[in-house]
């Protein structure tokens, strides 16, 4: 019992930068953005939030300050992208290339330091609970946003008039915006939500994670996000499935490899990419449903024509 | 991408510093990592401002760091070699064929390959006996292990890294014979969270020793907070376990760089292939930490037979994973098959990638 909890729980740390960096994107993309800067983003917020946590010693005023280093990375891309309408892709592509060697050049002086970890907030009575309690009402701050992030997510994008005017850009800024729907307005505040979300993911590597900088720590996991968004049709209950998967394969792989089975351990590396891929590929292979959740006017500038 | 434009960037700058400088001797480097990664490309660098420190203003040592193994690697040498550096260091594996391939074209330049095997008139080899390293530390595991099972987290399956296992294995079994290690492949060489990750699923399978060929800290922090011991690597990594570290295998470039450096400026600098171990100083120990006194003891006294010739970590007899002799009672393997190193010794909980 007591292994399986710790187990479940490696694979809870492995799922959270993913989900939460995913489910920030995925409301960019609903709005019709597509950011390729995550990966940028994350690693911004991982130093930042590393670096604040250092100097002040409150490893929660280093959370923030991720989250805030994200957005206002965000920011950076939503000002080229949306107001000067360059090309998304490239802008994206530029911003996680930025935010890499910046990241980089912040860090120097932090790296090899022991960290600060943000510790776990045990949850009054649900903490208790068997199998459950360490598990989920157990653990850090940001684990609590990430889950708090799916549910919001999805109430705010399928429940609420703005969420459905979002949607709505996503799919026709054109006309949206003939409706009076402000869209550049919008696709700003969409954007600050993806670059708070990828902050926070960042600072959950480098403060729960691992707490340490390492540069580069990010290691890709905000391009896995980004085809996590993608594979799950940007549905945020498929990203939550996807992000979850992804992490216990990873786990369980190296669970394989350490019991000594003797599968290749590059298969076994690939594994997660195969299994959420195909699992996902699966849950999404009604056409019509795919089509309808697919924002149509995704990585489309938008200039205004009066 | 990032590595290809600070390559292409950083190569801008040094041409242009090099016309503004002539006096000075340049001697290069060429990192595969950032010079503050705590581990391989940090330890390099240290050597480095050993040998600035060293020669002083005698010479000029600029470096490029983040070079992709590949086109880019060739790339940023040859732009080091129009530039007028005299000799070129080259510090990961990957760059072995584009040093050849520059070299080839600059005759009179000199280069310096780390790890590597081939050599050509201007290009040399240096290398490192890590393994002598891991062999005290194996028989440490095996001391004071509980469990007697090690966990290792290793990169990947090239000689260089199953040499290691090996060696780290026989140093246990040297101590207890029923010592086993599991192997976990993380299949890179610096990816903080999944070697920590690797080191949790170690950990919660029943290891209470962790050892580590992959660069980052995450390891030793994950074994600090589970409570258990762990080796650090390429460079003294005490600050992230003080209390877990027992000891850590250190490289110190710095003596090599300046040896090398100086045979250039005599002019006797020729064509080698070097494997320089405890002996030559190019490996030390960090100090023997958080062990009872008896293992620190026999810790330094193997160090000390290590160094002196008297003891060999791969000495017969010894038996491969299959089963089958590899060296009977008393042979010493020679360096060609520990160069080339491709199976397990019995004892490894793991079959080998191919």
């Amino acid at each position: 019992m007591e292994l399986i909890v710790a187990v479940l729980l490696t694979v809870t740390t492995a799922a959270t930068p993913l989900l939460l960096a995913a489910m920030g994107e995925l409301v960019v993309e609903r709005s019709g953005v597509l950011n390729l800067g995550v990966e940028g983003m994350i690693v911004v917020g991982a130093v930042v939030a590393f670096a604040m946590a250092q100097i002040s010693g409150n490893p929660y005023l280093g959370a923030l300050c991720g989250a805030l280093a994200g957005c206002a990375f965000s920011l950076l891309f939503g000002f080229l992208s949306l107001t000067l309408v360059t090309n998304q892709v490239a802008t994206g592509l530029a911003l996680t290339i930025l935010g890499l060697g910046l990241s980089g050049m912040i860090g120097e002086n932090f790296v090899g330091q022991p960290g600060v970890q943000l510790e776990p907030i045990a949850i009054p009575l649900l903490s208790s609970l068997p199998l459950v309690g360490p598990l989920v009402f157990n653990q850090d701050i940001i684990f609590y946003l990430s889950i708090l992030s799916v549910v919001g997510v999805s109430w705010f994008l399928f429940r609420t008039r703005i969420g459905l005017q979002l949607r709505a850009i996503g799919d026709s800024h054109g006309s949206a915006h003939a409706l009076g729907i402000s869209v550049i307005k919008t696709r700003y505040l969409a954007v600050m939500f993806g670059g708070v979300c990828a902050g926070l993911a960042g600072a959950q590597l480098s403060l729960v994670y691992t707490p340490q900088w390492v540069e580069n720590m990010s290691a890709g996991r905000g391009w896995i996000a980004l085809a996590l968004v993608v594979f799950a049709s940007w549905r945020p209950l498929r990203v939550l499935a996807g992000a979850y998967l992804f992490g216990a394969v990873t786990i369980g792989q190296l669970h394989a490899q350490a019991l000594g089975f003797g599968i290749p351990s590059q298969f076994l590396s690939a594994l997660p990419y195969l299994a959420t891929i195909i699992v996902l590929v699966l849950i999404s292979r009604n056409r019509r449903l795919t089509l309808m959740n697919t924002p149509a006017s995704l990585g489309q500038s938008f200039v205004p024509d009066r | 991408m990032k590595k290809t434009l600070l390559a292409i960037t950083a190569a801008a700058v040094v041409s242009l510093g090099a016309t503004a400088a002539q006096a000075a001797t340049k001697v290069c480097f060429v990192y595969v990592g950032s010079k503050t990664d705590g581990g391989w490309t940090q330890a390099h660098d240290i050597g480095r401002q050993e040998l600035q420190a060293h020669f002083g203003d005698k010479i000029e040592t600029p470096y490029l760091e983040n070079v992709a193994e590949g086109p880019d690697a060739e790339r940023a040498i040859e732009r080091f070699a129009r530039s007028g550096c005299e000799l070129i260091f080259t510090t990961s594996f990957g760059f072995m064929e584009p040093t050849l391939d520059v070299a080839k074209k600059f005759p009179d330049v000199k280069f310096e390959h780390a790890t590597g095997y081939k050599t050509s008139d201007n290009v040399t080899s240096y290398n490192s006996r890590f393994y002598q390293g891991r062999y005290i530390q194996g028989q440490i595991a095996g001391k004071i292990s509980k469990t007697g099972v090690a966990g290792y987290i290793a990169s990947f399956p090239i000689p260089e890294v199953v040499r290691g296992i090996n060696s780290f294995l026989l140093g246990a079994q040297s101590v207890n014979p029923d010592f086993k290690i599991k192997v976990v492949w993380v299949n890179s060489w610096f990816d903080a969270g999944k070697e920590a990750d690797a080191a949790k699923a170690l950990v919660d399978q029943g290891v209470d020793i962790l050892t580590q060929h992959t660069d980052s800290t995450a390891p030793m922090q994950v074994a600090a907070e589970r409570g258990i011991n762990a080796f650090g690597q390429a460079s003294d990594m005490i600050e992230a376990g003080p209390n877990t570290q027992l000891t850590a295998i250190i490289d110190s470039w710095g003596p090599y760089y300046i040896k090398r450096t100086q045979a250039m400026m005599d002019g006797t600098w020729k064509s080698q292939s070097t494997w320089d171990g405890l002996i030559d100083g190019i490996l030390t120990m960090a100090p023997y930490t958080n062990m009872p006194d008896d293992v620190k003891q026999m810790a330094m006294e193997t160090e000390a037979k290590i160094t002196n010739g008297e003891m060999h970590p791969f000495t017969g007899p010894v038996t491969k994973q299959d089963g089958s002799e590899w060296l009977k009672g008393g042979e010493v393997a020679d360096d060609g098959t520990l160069l080339g190193m491709n199976f397990y010794v019995m004892g490894v909980d793991d079959k080998l990638p191919q």
